[in-house]
Formats: structure tokens, sequence, C-alpha cells
């Protein structure tokens, strides 16, 4: 999607296709005009052409035998209405022998025998527009048809059709002015809610992640804006957990540091033998529960950073369950102590990501280990809607406070101590975030009870 | 009939050596030649043309002077290139250059000063009326008192009826057959009002003389030969400035004629016909023509009543119909029936 190359502008790629539109449009409608109005006008001066000639027809009598015509002014009144064009016309006997008017008039080529016909035809080398009526005699003395052919130029026909297209293109013409111009104010109004999202992003300084404020920005836009706020919102967590892993880490590992120094400095300065062996093994103690907590640490920034970057896939809890309890990590710290595991039949299905609360579940047992009483259980269970996950032991349970302070950034309870609960929870209270659930705790029969309730997802349909 | 055809055998045996010119003048010394054929006096118009040669000293200007049936068969034997074509053709029968201009054997121009002509007095912007002529009854103020001075036809046909020893062969006015522009006058009577029947009548009754030429009949009129004239053309009558004649414009309506001025559509040097045109049409040709008498000025007292009389006759296709075969047969033969003609001296 991103180019290099910036793409041609919104509003010129719109005014060319509305440009584009209205002149195929235009084209279309000058030639219905055109077609339209030179009908129009042709039917017009067609009119005039044929009331003319049935004038002329009308003025015939016969006299002696022939057939005579008094030529009446009001026909030439009638074809001076097209003020400009010139006339020809002419009245033939049957034999087509010319009675009066201009020989060179022409006579229609076609042989119908209607009692008008108009045709096209040249005036001195111009072209004009012809009608030629047709009037029968039956008298004593003459009897037969005699033609009166009556002729214009089409001067005034022509100028009355353009006349006719222009007054129905100039409004059209306006109405694609017009939406031209809206078109551009349109999409200028659209696209200035842009400008100021790019001031307001040059405006900010390199740490502030907060998000674009949407308002009054057009739909379609906000789309843009909202995925660039989730990418913001992404990055400002990953931001924040590096911060807090940096900050974590260096203030975590500064006591016991000082401590292994220390215990160090006293092994070397130590002569008795056997006070030196019992200060290399706090130290190796110490080192231990160092590595521990490094251990920890990266497993915590892992979560956060696996949280926002990996797919959610579903899950069987039950398998995590499994998991946790197989890998047998508490073997390590509490050899001896028994763990069971309480599952049911159904699988019990969560979105989430296995790593992530695999590790939350180990850092739950490992905590109910170092600090509870056993028995201890792991069980997956559905609760109120919930997938739930919990852990089980006979002893007093989480301090007060110490929950409430675990989704904090700086764990100054975990860094007081060596091997480090808080940082445990943390990683806990991380991964239910990052999956949308929370963590539970409660008394019960069966002793302290903690649980990372996670919420079911929808069946899928497949 | 007989007298038709003896009247058309006439007109064979005159017309055709009338196409020649009947006068020709030379104006300016230039180099480029321009040709004006016209049916106007060389001496009425030789003023402005006068003007005009001085304003353009490169045109070597040859005026001739025609009669208006001869001029028209020279122009359309032109407009066919049967013969050489003037630059500019300007003519009082305006009905064949109405014609003329329908043939397309004319050339568009369009200028400021043309475009101020009313629209009667252009057509196509092709034919322009650069003149305003009427036309009058004259009568010989010696003859008639002034009282008794007919104002319209009207009057001229009580007169007839009233006093018919009187007008007895003393009435006179043009030969329509042998006068384009007589012609062109009783027909636009004859579909202008309908006293041109009476009159007609009353014309044959009275034994009207009708004749040729209007210097014949004003010189006529004044030496008191006729009573009076009608359908003359004021022009003229101002021109000849005779004694003894009055002039009348008829109070029913008065007829107004603008000479038609054209430039054939093969004229070889038509710059200098537009020209002309702007010139004849400046205030300065304006002048001049008024001074010619070719632009009727009506004295301030008439402007009232001549408003509502005036009828010009517009250069437009209706006129055509004058031309028209079967109109111009019956229309002459009817004309014929009621005049008489005057002894051949």
């Amino acid at each position: 999607m991103v180019t290099e190359v910036p793409g041609s502008s919104l509003l010129s790629r719109l005014l060319t296709g509305v440009v584009l539109i209205l002149a195929a449009g235009g084209i279309i409608v000058a030639l219905s005009t055109w077609f339209n109005g030179r009908a129009a006008s042709w039917e017009a001066y067609d009119r005039l052409l044929l009331g003319a000639a049935n004038d002329i027809a009308e003025s015939i009598r016969i006299v002696d035998g022939t057939p005579r015509v008094s030529l009446p002014t009001s026909a030439f009144e009638l074809l001076a209405q097209a003020p400009d064009d010139r006339v020809s016309y002419a009245v033939r006997g049957p034999g087509g022998g010319l009675i009066t008017g201009q020989a060179e008039t022409p006579t229609p080529n076609a042989t119908q025998r209607r009692d008008a016909v108009f045709f096209d035809g040249s005036m001195q080398g111009e072209q004009a527009r012809f009608v030629d009526v047709t009037r029968r005699f039956a008298e004593r003395e003459f009897s037969g048809d005699v033609r009166v052919t009556v002729g214009q130029t089409m001067i005034a026909r022509r100028a009355l059709a353009v006349d006719l297209m222009l007054n129905a293109l100039v409004p059209i013409a306006l109405a694609g002015v017009a939406l031209i111009l809206i078109s551009i104010i349109v999409v200028r109004g659209a696209v200035r809610p842009l400008d100021r999202i790019a001031e307001d992003m040059a405006a900010r300084d390199p740490y502030d992640l907060t998000p674009v404020s949407v308002e009054g920005v057009p739909r379609e836009i906000a789309v843009i804006v909202n995925a660039m706020n989730r990418f913001m919102g992404r990055l400002d967590r990953q931001f924040t957990a590096m911060q807090s892993l940096i900050s974590d880490t260096a203030h975590q590992l500064r006591t016991p540091v000082a401590a292994i120094r220390a215990q160090t400095e006293t092994a070397i300065e130590e002569t008795d033998p056997n006070e030196r062996a019992r200060l290399l093994g706090r130290l190796a103690r110490r080192t231990r529960s160092l590595g521990s907590l490094l251990d920890q640490m990266l497993s915590r920034a892992l979560v956060v950073h696996r949280t926002d970057s990996v797919a959610r896939e579903r899950i069987d809890l039950r398998q995590i369950a499994l998991e946790i309890v197989e890998a047998r990590d508490h073997e390590i710290v509490a050899p001896g102590v028994d763990v069971e595991l309480v599952i049911g039949e159904t699988e019990v299905i969560v979105a989430g990501d296995e790593f992530s609360l695999v590790q939350a579940g180990k850092n739950l047992l490992s905590n109910a280990i170092k600090h509870g009483v056993p028995p201890v259980r792991v069980g997956v269970s559905e609760a109120n809607g919930r997938a739930l996950l919990w852990f089980e032991d006979q002893g007093p349970g989480i301090p007060p406070g110490v929950l409430a302070q675990t989704g904090e950034r700086f764990q100054r309870t975990a860094a007081s101590r060596e091997d480090s609960a808080g940082l445990g929870l943390s990683i806990v209270t991380a991964v239910a975030d990052a999956f949308d659930g929370d963590i539970e705790t409660a008394f019960g029969e069966d002793g302290f009870r903690i649980a990372l309730a996670l919420p079911i997802p929808p069946e899928e349909t497949s | 009939m007989k007298r038709i055809f003896l009247v058309n055998a006439m007109l064979c045996a005159l017309g055709t050596p009338a196409m020649a010119q009947e006068d020709t003048a030379q104006f300016g010394a230039g180099d480029t030649p321009f040709l004006i054929r016209s049916t106007t006096d060389i001496a009425i118009l030789a003023p402005a043309l006068t003007a005009f040669a001085e304003r353009t000293p490169d045109l070597k200007i040859t005026y001739e002077q025609w009669g208006s049936n001869a001029l028209d068969a020279t122009a359309n034997a032109a407009c066919d290139g049967a013969i050489r074509p003037a630059d500019a053709v300007f003519s009082s029968a305006v009905h064949l250059m109405v014609a003329l201009v329908n043939r397309a054997c004319a050339r568009p121009y369009v200028s400021e000063r043309t475009r101020a002509l009313p629209a009667t007095r252009r057509w196509r912007n092709e034919i322009w009326g650069v003149t305003q002529e009427p036309a009058v009854m004259i009568y010989n103020t010696e003859l008639i008192a002034r009282d008794d001075v007919p104002t319209s036809r009207f009057d001229l046909l009580d007169l007839m009826r009233d006093a018919p020893d009187l007008v007895r062969s003393r009435i006179a006015t043009y030969d329509i057959e042998e006068s384009g522009l007589g012609y062109l006058f009783a027909y636009i009577d004859s579909i202008e009002a309908t006293t041109f029947g009476s009159l007609l009548e009353g014309l044959a009754r009275s034994q009207a003389v009708a004749t040729c030429c209007s210097a014949e009949i004003i010189d006529s009129v004044s030496k008191g030969e006729y009573l009076m004239a009608y359908n003359v053309l004021g022009s003229y009558v101002q021109n000849a400035a005779p004694v003894n004649v009055g002039v009348v414009l008829p109070s029913d309506y008065t007829l107004f004629l603008s000479r038609g001025y054209m430039i054939p559509k093969n004229a070889t040097n038509p710059t200098a016909a537009e020209q002309f045109l702007d010139f004849l049409l400046s205030d300065e040709g304006q002048a001049s023509l008024t001074a010619a008498g070719l632009l009727h000025t009506t004295a301030p007292d008439e402007q009232r009543d001549i408003q509502g009389v005036r009828r010009s006759i517009p250069l437009a296709p209706p006129l055509l119909v004058a031309l028209d075969a079967n109109i111009e047969r019956d229309f002459l033969s009817r004309w014929n029936d009621a005049f008489s003609r005057p002894p051949t001296p």
C-alpha cells in the first residue's frame, strides 16, 4: 500500500472523473439536443414552406382552359419569417411545363404521389429545402395536376436549430461547472482532516504515542486513523515494555549484584576455610536466584512482546494445565511436593498464545509451591461463562496489596525479594490483560485459590 | 391582346439596342478601375461621386447610366458570367435588385453603417437602400387653384369624377411597361390599398396618359400640357426644379423608395464598392444625397403628418411577387385595358 512515489491527488482524480463523465455526457447531450433542435426547427420551417405552397396552390385558377396563378403576397410574407433566406418557387402544369416561377426550381425525384413532398435540393449551389404540393383539377376545360414547388435556403432553420441546442446546453453546462465546483469543495472538506492529522503528527514529540483524535474525520478516513492509532498503541506498549524491562532489569539486578559483590569480597578476605565454604555456598545460592530472576524477567518481556505480536489461537486450556504440570519445573524449586491435576472430560477453549499462557501458569504454580502450603492442586474449569485455570494450596494466600500492585510497571516487592514472586505475578497480570481476562483470588473449602479467568470465544463455524 | 403584342414588339425593338448604357462619366484619376452601373442620372450623383473620388485618389471611377430594365438584364448576364460584371449596381428598380440577390448574384458586406440601416432597407446584407425618395403627385400651379389641389388619392378620385372635362387626357403617369420604377409603384399601389382599382378606373375614364420618363412628364406638367401627374419620383421633381409645378405627398399614404445598392458576387473590385457604400451611408454621403434630392427630408411642420402615412417599400422577398410572370401579365393587361397611349409624335 505504501509507495515511495506519492499518488496523484484525490482532488485531481475526482475532477478527472467528473470532467470525463461531463465531457462524455456533454457530447451525448449536445448531439441529442442538436438532433432534437434540428428536428423541431425543420418541422417549424417546413410548415412555413407548406403554408406558402398551399397559399400559392389556392391562388391557381383556370382561365380559358389554362391554369393561371395570381401569386399571393401572403405566401412571400410567410416565407419572409426566415428573413435572410432566399426563396425559389415554380408552378408547373400536368406535363411539367412551367406556368410561372423560376425554371431552375428542382422537382422531387421521388415518384410519390402524396399531396405534399418535402425534399432537399440546391438553390444556386446553396443547400435548400423544398416542398412540392399538388393541386388536382377536374374541370370541364382543364383537368390534371398542377404542382407548386416552393423552396428556401436554410439560414433561419439552421440558426433556430443552433439556438434551440444552445438553450438546452447552457443550463447543462452551468450544471456541469457547478458539479465541478461542488466536487472541489467536498473533496477539499473531506481531505482537510488529513492536513490536521499531519500537522498533529508533525508537532508531536518523538515519544508521544497517544491516539490521534478522530473527531470530525470522515468515516473512510477514520478507518485509517484508527488503524494508525492501534498501531501506535502497540508501539507504545512495546516501547513501555522495553522501558520497563530495562529499568526493572537495572533496578532489580542492582541489589543482588551488590550483595554478590559484597559476599565475594568477604569470601576473598575470609581466611577460615569453613567460613569461606559457607560464604561460597551462600554466593552460589545468590547467583542461582539471580539466574532465575533473570529468566523470569526475560520471560515477562517475551510474554508482553508476544501478546502484541503473535496472533491469538484457539487453545484447550486443559492442554496448558497438562503442559505446566508435566514440565515439572516445580520439582527443581521444591522437590517432593506433589501436584494434583484436576481436569474434566470436555475441552475448555480460550483464545490466546500458548507460550504466554504456559508462562503465566508456571508462575502461578511456582508461587503456590514456594509460598503456599501443600497439597497443591492445578485445575481447569468453566464458571460464569469464563474459562478458569486455577491453582490451590492450603497456605495463607497472597498478602493484600501485592495483587493490586502487580499491574504496575515497577515492582518494589519483586525487587526487594530475591525469589521475586511479584515479578511472576506481573507476568500473570500482563497475560490476563492481553487476553481480556483477569486474576481472581478466593478462599474456599480447599484453601486459597488463585485463578486466571479468560473469556470463552464464540464457537467457530467452520 | 393585339395591343399587348404591339407593345411587346416595340419593347423588343427598343430593348435590344438598350443593352448598352445611356451615358458614361469618369471620376478620379487613379489606377484601380471601379465600375458603377446605375439608373440614377449622372448629374444627380456627380457631387457625391466627385467627393468620393477625392477621398480615394487611387480609384478610376467609371459611372455608367442605364435604363432600369436594361441594367437588370446586364446584371443578370454578368451574374451568369456572360459579360463583364460591374463592381457596384445602383438601381431604383428595387424589385429587380431583390430578384438579383435572390438569384445569389450578390456579395455580402457588413459594416457599422450598413448595420445601422433599418431592417426594411437591407436584405441579407447584400442589398442596401441608400436613398429615400417619395412617390408624389405633381400639378401645374397655374392651372389648378391651390385650394383645389388634391392632397390624397381620394381627392384625385373626386376631382376626376367631379370635373371629367377638366382632367380629360390631362393626367399623366409612368408607362409601367417601359419604366421598371413605374411598374413597381403601380404594383405596390395595387397591394397597398383598395383605392387602386377605382384609381385605375378613374384614370381610364379620364383618358389619363401613360408615358415615359420622369423628365418629360415633369416638363409637360410645367408647360401646362398636363394638369397633373401621379406617382412621380419626388427626387426627379426636385432636381428638375421646374416652374409652375407643385408637389403633393399623398396624405392617405406616401410610398417611399430606397434605391438599392448591390455588389455583384463576381465584382473585380469589391473593396471599392464597399468603400463607396460606406461613403454613401456616411454623414457626408448622406448630406450629398440630401442635396441631390435623393434623401427626402421632412419639414418640421409636415413631420407629424408624414410619419403615419409613410410606406417604405421594403427590400425583401415579397417584392419578387411583382416579377412573377403571371402577375406581371395580369397586371399589365389590366393596366393596358385602362390606358390609352399618347399619339406618337
